[in-house]
C-alpha cells in the first residue's frame, strides 16, 4: 500500500565484508518460501510461453503478436490504461492540491473519505457501478430528471460506462501520491514566483508541476500498471465487447484452455509492467524530477 | 486569481468524493430496498435480504473460507516476514536490498499473471488440494504488505536494546520476542490489518486457484454478480463495508490512520 515510494526503508550495507553469522539462518524460512512459491512459479510461467507438445517452440508468441485480432486486444489494454491514466490525472491533480493545502481536523477527515473507497473490494463498487449504469438505475434517474435526456439511455456495456467505472476505482491510486508530495511542498514558493511577476499558468508550468512532477510519475505509473491488468471492472463493465488482455488471459485458462496462448499473453503483460516499474523509477531519479 | 483556483480545487475535491461514494451507498441503498429489482430510487425500506442472509449457505461458506485463508496467510507471512525483515536490517545477509525487493515485489506484478504462474505451478508439482494451493498463494500475496510495514518500524527500532536484552541472560529468540515484537507492534497492526484486506479481497489470484466447492468470497460474489445478482448480494456488501470501516477505526485508535496509510 506504498502509494508514493518505491523504496523500502533498507539501511545502507556495512562498509566491512560480509561475514556469515549463524542468526542470519532466521531469514531462511521466508527467502526459500518466496523462492519456491513466487520465484519459481513466476519462472515456470515464463518458460512455459516457450513449449508447446512438441517442444520449444514460438508458437504462443507468433499467434498473439502475427494476428491482428491479438494485437487490437493488446492495444485496447493499453487504451483503456492510457484514458483511465489520463483522466486520473486530469481530476485527481485539483483534488489532491485542495487535499494537500487544506489543514487541521478537515484534513484528516477529507483524507480519510478518499482512503476509505480503496478498502471497499472492488467487486462490490463494481456491482454497484452496474447497478448504476441499469436503464432504471441512478444516472439516468438524474440525467431525466435534470432534463439532459427526454428517455432513459442504455449505459451498461458502453464505453462511457467502462470509463466511468475505471476512474471511480482507481482514482484514490492517483490522488494519494500525489497528495503525499504536495503536502511537503512549501506554498510560499507559488507566492515566491507570483510576487516576482509570474502570471498563474506561468507558475502553475515552472514552478508546481516541476516540483510535484514525482506525485504526477508515482500515480501515473501505479494507476496505469493497475488498470492495464484490471479484469472485474472492464469484465462487469463492457463485456466481451471490449476484449482486454486479462479477458484473454482468463479465457484461455479458465474456458478455452490454449495454455501456451495464456501464458504468452501473461509474459507480454510481465514485459509491460516491468518496463513501466524501470521507466518510473527512472524518471525520478533524472533531473526535472528528482527523488525527494 | 489564487483564491479562484483554491476554490475550484476545492469543489473538485468533493465532487471526488461524492463520486467515489457514488457505488457505495447504490449498494447500501439496494440492501434495504423491498424489492428484488435494482430500480432507483428503490420502492420502499425492508431488512428482508439481510434476513436471507441466513439461508445463502454458499455466501456463508465463503465468508468463512475466506477469513481462514485471509488470517491463516498473514500470521504466516507476519513470522516468516518479520524474521526476514530482521536479518536484512541487521545486514546479516549481502545483498540487503535486493533481498527487501524481492520479498515485496509480488505486489508489482499483475495479479491474474500470479494466478496463472500459481495454477501452472500447482498443476506440475501436482498439488491438487484447492485450500493448501490458496493458502500459499495468499501468503505470497500477504508478504509484501508485511515487509513495507516491518522494514518501516525496524528502522526505527534501536538494536541495542536486543543486545541489552541478551547480555542480561535473555537467549537471542527471547531477546526478539519480549524486546522487539512490543515495539514493533503498530508495525504488526497495520501491516497486518492490510495484508488482511488484501487477501480478503484477492480476486485475479483466487480466481484460478478455486473449485467448484471451495470458493473464497470475492470470487463466489463474482460469481452471483454475473449470474443472477439480487440484493442478497447487496446485503453481504454491506456488512463488509461495515466490517472495514469497524477494523479501519479501531486500528486507527491503535495506531493512526495517516501512519498506516503512509507504509
Amino acid at each position: 500500500m506504498t502509494l508514493a515510494r518505491n523504496d523500502l526503508a533498507v539501511p545502507a550495507a556495512p562498509a566491512s565484508r560480509w561475514q556469515f553469522d549463524a542468526k542470519a539462518l532466521i531469514a531462511a524460512p521466508g527467502l526459500v518460501f518466496m523462492a519456491l512459491a513466487f520465484a519459481v512459479p513466476v519462472l515456470m510461467l515464463v518458460g512455459d510461453s516457450f513449449v508447446d507438445s512438441q517442444g520449444l517452440s514460438l508458437a504462443g508468441y507468433r499467434k498473439v503478436l502475427g494476428d491482428p485480432y491479438y494485437i487490437g486486444i493488446i492495444g485496447n489494454s493499453l487504451q483503456l490504461a492510457c484514458i483511465t491514466t489520463g483522466v486520473c490525472l486530469a481530476i485527481g491533480y485539483p483534488a489532491a492540491w485542495a487535499l494537500a493545502r487544506i489543514r487541521g481536523v478537515w484534513q484528516v477527515i477529507l483524507f480519510a473519505l478518499i482512503f476509505l473507497p480503496l478498502t471497499v473490494s472492488i467487486v462490490v463498487k463494481t456491482f454497484g457501478l452496474t447497478i448504476m449504469m441499469r436503464r432504471d438505475g441512478i444516472i439516468n434517474f438524474l440525467l431525466v430528471n435534470l432534463g439532459f435526456i427526454e428517455r432513459p439511455m442504455r449505459l451498461v456495456f458502453t464505453e462511457f460506462s467502462l470509463y466511468f467505472g475505471m476512474v471511480n476505482v482507481f482514482l484514490p491510486f492517483m490522488i494519494l501520491p500525489l497528495y503525499s508530495v504536495m503536502r511537503m511542498l512549501d506554498p510560499r514558493l507559488m507566492d515566491a514566483s507570483a510576487s516576482l511577476g509570474a502570471g498563474p499558468l506561468h507558475t502553475f508550468l515552472r514552478v508546481t508541476l516541476p516540483l510535484t512532477m514525482p506525485g504526477v510519475i508515482a500515480g501515473g505509473t501505479l494507476v496505469f500498471s493497475i488498470s492495464v491488468a484490471a479484469y472485474v471492472t472492464p469484465g462487469l463493465l463492457v463485456g466481451d465487447r471490449f476484449m482486454t488482455m486479462s479477458q484473454v488471459m482468463a479465457k484461455a485458462y479458465l474456458n478455452i484452455r490454449d495454455f501456451q496462448l495464456g501464458a504468452s499473453m501473461a509474459v507480454i503483460m510481465l514485459v509491460i509492467s516491468a518496463a513501466l516499474i524501470l521507466a518510473s523509477s527512472y524518471l525520478v531519479r533524472t533531473p526535472g524530477g528528482e527523488k525527494r | 486569481m489564487a483564491l479562484f483556483g483554491s476554490l475550484f480545487c476545492r469543489l473538485i475535491l468533493g465532487l471526488v468524493i461524492v463520486f467515489l461514494f457514488l457505488p457505495i451507498l447504490i449498494v447500501l441503498t439496494v440492501s434495504f430496498s423491498s424489492s428484488a429489482v435494482f430500480a432507483f430510487p428503490p420502492p420502499g425500506f425492508s431488512l428482508r435480504w439481510y434476513a436471507s442472509l441466513g439461508n445463502a449457505d454458499s455466501i456463508l461458506q465463503a465468508v468463512w473460507l475466506s477469513s481462514q485463508i485471509a488470517a491463516l496467510s498473514t500470521a504466516i507471512s507476519l513470522v516468516l516476514g518479520t524474521l526476514c525483515a530482521i536479518a536484512i536490517t541487521r545486514g546479516m545477509i549481502p545483498g540487503a536490498k535486493a533481498v527487501a525487493t524481492f520479498m515485496a515485489s509480488p505486489l508489482m506484478l499483475p495479479g491474474l499473471v500470479l494466478g496463472i504462474a500459481f495454477l501452472q505451478a500447482a498443476r506440475d508439482f501436482g498439488l491438487r488440494d484447492t485450500y493448501t494451493t490458496l493458502l500459499i498463494a495468499h501468503v505470497v500475496i500477504t508478504m509484501p504488505f508485511i515487509m513495507r510495514t516491518v522494514l518501516a518500524s525496524l528502522s526505527l527500532f534501536d538494536f541495542a536494546m536486543v543486545d541489552a536484552a541478551r547480555m542480561l541472560g535473555r537467549s537471542y529468540p527471547a531477546a526478539l520476542w519480549t524486546v522487539l515484537v512490543p515495539n514493533i507492534l503498530p508495525g504488526f497492526v497495520s501491516g497486518g490489518l492490510f495484508a488482511f484486506i488484501a487477501s480478503f479481497d484477492n480476486y485475479p489470484v483466487s480466481i484460478f486457484l478455486v473449485d467448484v466447492r471451495t470458493k473464497t468470497l470475492p470470487i463466489q460474489l463474482l460469481n452471483q454478480v454475473e449470474m443472477s445478482p439480487d440484493p442478497t448480494v447487496a446485503a453481504i456488501s454491506a456488512l463488509l463495508i461495515l466490517g472495514t470501516i469497524v477494523a479501519l477505526i479501531v486500528c486507527d485508535r491503535l495506531v493512526g490512520l495517516k501512519r498506516m496509510a503512509s507504509i
